[in-house]
């Protein structure tokens, strides 16, 4: 029996039939490989997490090891609120739950800033009071820490996140004992322009922060990215040419994460002990 | 179907035709203008060109065996949109292998792989020759073209990458430092070289793109129409 391509019937099974078998194909090879996906974004954070310390046993670790080292370096992982209260405290004992949310490691700072930190800004564009006590009062806001314990020295990592010229950018900024000294860093991006803005994750550019600090007369002082060729002090950076916006995008992100982090270590001088 | 045709040798003239055609006389870039965008876009790195084109390649050898064998039971009136289901699950298959097995490539290439299926290029090919021809044809046909499309994103990807960046990252490769480190101010650069920012950005492909046309229709005069 000759079937009839052109009829209404024919095109309609035929259809049916296509979609049921791609759907199904694409949910199997989905499933499969998922497991998969989700160990390397897992294992990627790690590794910035540990590549942000700045000490040379963590220097250059590769994706592959991170999911081992990370609990060999990383003693404990806490995450407060914008006031500086503990929610949620974690030691390297703890296996790390995905299920658990405020686990520090496990806060999705990416989200959190696009979800509810942006449209705070937006809506209180200008008024930087109002921007503050409308992040203080969101209850949906944290700020992970990650100690680290090396030679007998503490280490704070710490994770901010924020927008570029196109998209997210987010770092890992590892803190000396003082709480106020960058030992390390690691900043990421989407979608900044390649070869400009995409700068901020090559080493000459991270490395500028090192010993840079974020206190002057007892007081906290963003570190700053500035334009390229000036002169620097302790709070400065030099940017990239080129790359104006995403270096205002860094210094609006820092400014914001770090003072709530400034301040934590300032008003408890018992954790940095 | 005579016995003649059947006995077609797998390499004929004609076969080899659809494989060197589509790298020169009928490149789907420079000649047809198709697969512009993606062409302008992930050809900042040398190895982001390559793995596009092996990820492109892909997805055209198989969803032209795919839309061959199937050319005969495929309604005609919804025949667009089959290629179109065909060439989405295909290439979501890639987008998640490429996360799964090579996670750093896939992040660089970001969107651009999800945007294989609007690369006219593959559609084109679809509707062109898989829809009327026999798979093992389509299969060549699929890696002529892919190899075309590939020739001309790896060379823009060469000159961008060369004199935007002053390196060179092939897969497997260490990256190599063409004029010396820019950071250090070594090589080259320590005589006050630059690199060329403006290589970097989309409208340089459209100029490497351009004298490509024209040194690929100086040498072949044929090409220049009316």
């Amino acid at each position: 029996m000759a079937l009839d391509k052109d009829s209404n019937v024919y095109t309609i099974i035929f259809a049916t039939i296509m979609v049921i078998i791609v759907g199904g194909l694409l949910a199997f090879v989905s499933m499969s490989l998922k497991p998969m996906q989700q160990a390397n974004v897992k294992n990627e954070k790690m590794q910035n997490i540990l590549q942000s310390i700045g000490i040379a046993e963590t220097d250059g670790v590769t994706r592959e090891e991170a999911g081992a080292k990370f609990n060999e370096f990383i003693t404990r992982r806490v995450t407060i609120n914008y006031s500086g209260e503990i929610i949620s405290d974690k030691t390297a004992a703890d296996a790390i739950d995905p299920l658990d949310k405020l686990d520090a490691f496990n806060i999705d700072l990416r989200k959190e800033y696009s979800r509810y930190v942006k449209p705070i800004m937006s809506k209180n564009k200008g008024d930087d009071e109002k921007i503050k006590e409308a992040l203080k009062q969101s209850a949906d806001i944290h700020f992970p820490i990650f100690v680290c314990e090396h030679g007998g020295t503490k280490y704070f990592i710490v994770s901010t996140s924020g927008k570029g010229l196109w998209d997210d950018i987010w770092s890992y900024l590892c803190i000396k004992t003082d709480g106020i000294t960058i030992n390390g860093t690691v900043f990421a991006h989407k979608l900044e322009t390649a070869g400009l803005g995409s700068k901020i994750n090559e080493k000459w550019f991270q490395d500028q922060f090192i010993g840079k600090t974020m206190e002057e007369n007892s007081a906290f002082t963003p570190i700053k990215v500035l334009k390229p060729g000036k002169d620097l002090n302790n709070h400065q950076v030099d940017g990239i040419s080129g790359a104006t916006f995403t270096g205002v995008g860094v210094n609006e992100m820092l400014a914001r994460n770090l003072a709530v982090y400034y301040n934590f270590f300032k008003n408890n001088p018992e954790f940095t002990k | 179907m005579s016995e003649e045709k059947k006995s077609e040798p797998l390499f004929s003239k004609k076969n080899i035709q659809l494989i060197k055609n589509p790298l020169n006389q009928i490149n789907p870039v420079t000649i047809q203008v198709l697969g512009i965008c993606s062409a302008l876009a992930v050809t900042v790195q040398m190895d982001n060109a390559i793995v596009m084109s092996i990820a492109v390649m892909a997805v055209l050898v198989i969803g032209n065996v795919l839309v061959s064998l199937m050319r005969n039971i495929i309604p005609g009136r919804i025949r667009i949109i089959v290629q179109l289901v065909i060439v989405a699950f295909l290439v979501i298959c890639v987008d998640q292998i490429l996360k799964a097995y090579v996670y750093d490539v896939s992040k660089s290439l970001s969107v651009f792989v999800g945007l294989i299926i609007t690369n006219c290029i593959i559609m084109g090919r679809l509707e062109a020759f898989a829809l009327g021809n026999k798979p093992w044809a389509s299969i060549l046909d699929g890696v002529g073209n892919g190899f075309g499309y590939g020739l001309v994103l790896v060379v823009v990807a060469f000159f961008k990458e060369v004199f935007g960046s002053g390196t060179l990252t092939i897969p497997g490769f260490e990256k190599f430092e063409i004029f010396g480190n820019a950071t250090d101010l070594t090589g080259l650069y320590a005589m006050d070289y630059m690199n060329n920012g403006l290589m970097l950005l989309p409208p340089s492909s459209l100029f490497i793109v351009g004298i490509y046309i024209w040194v690929q229709k100086a040498r072949n005069p044929e090409l220049i129409g009316e």
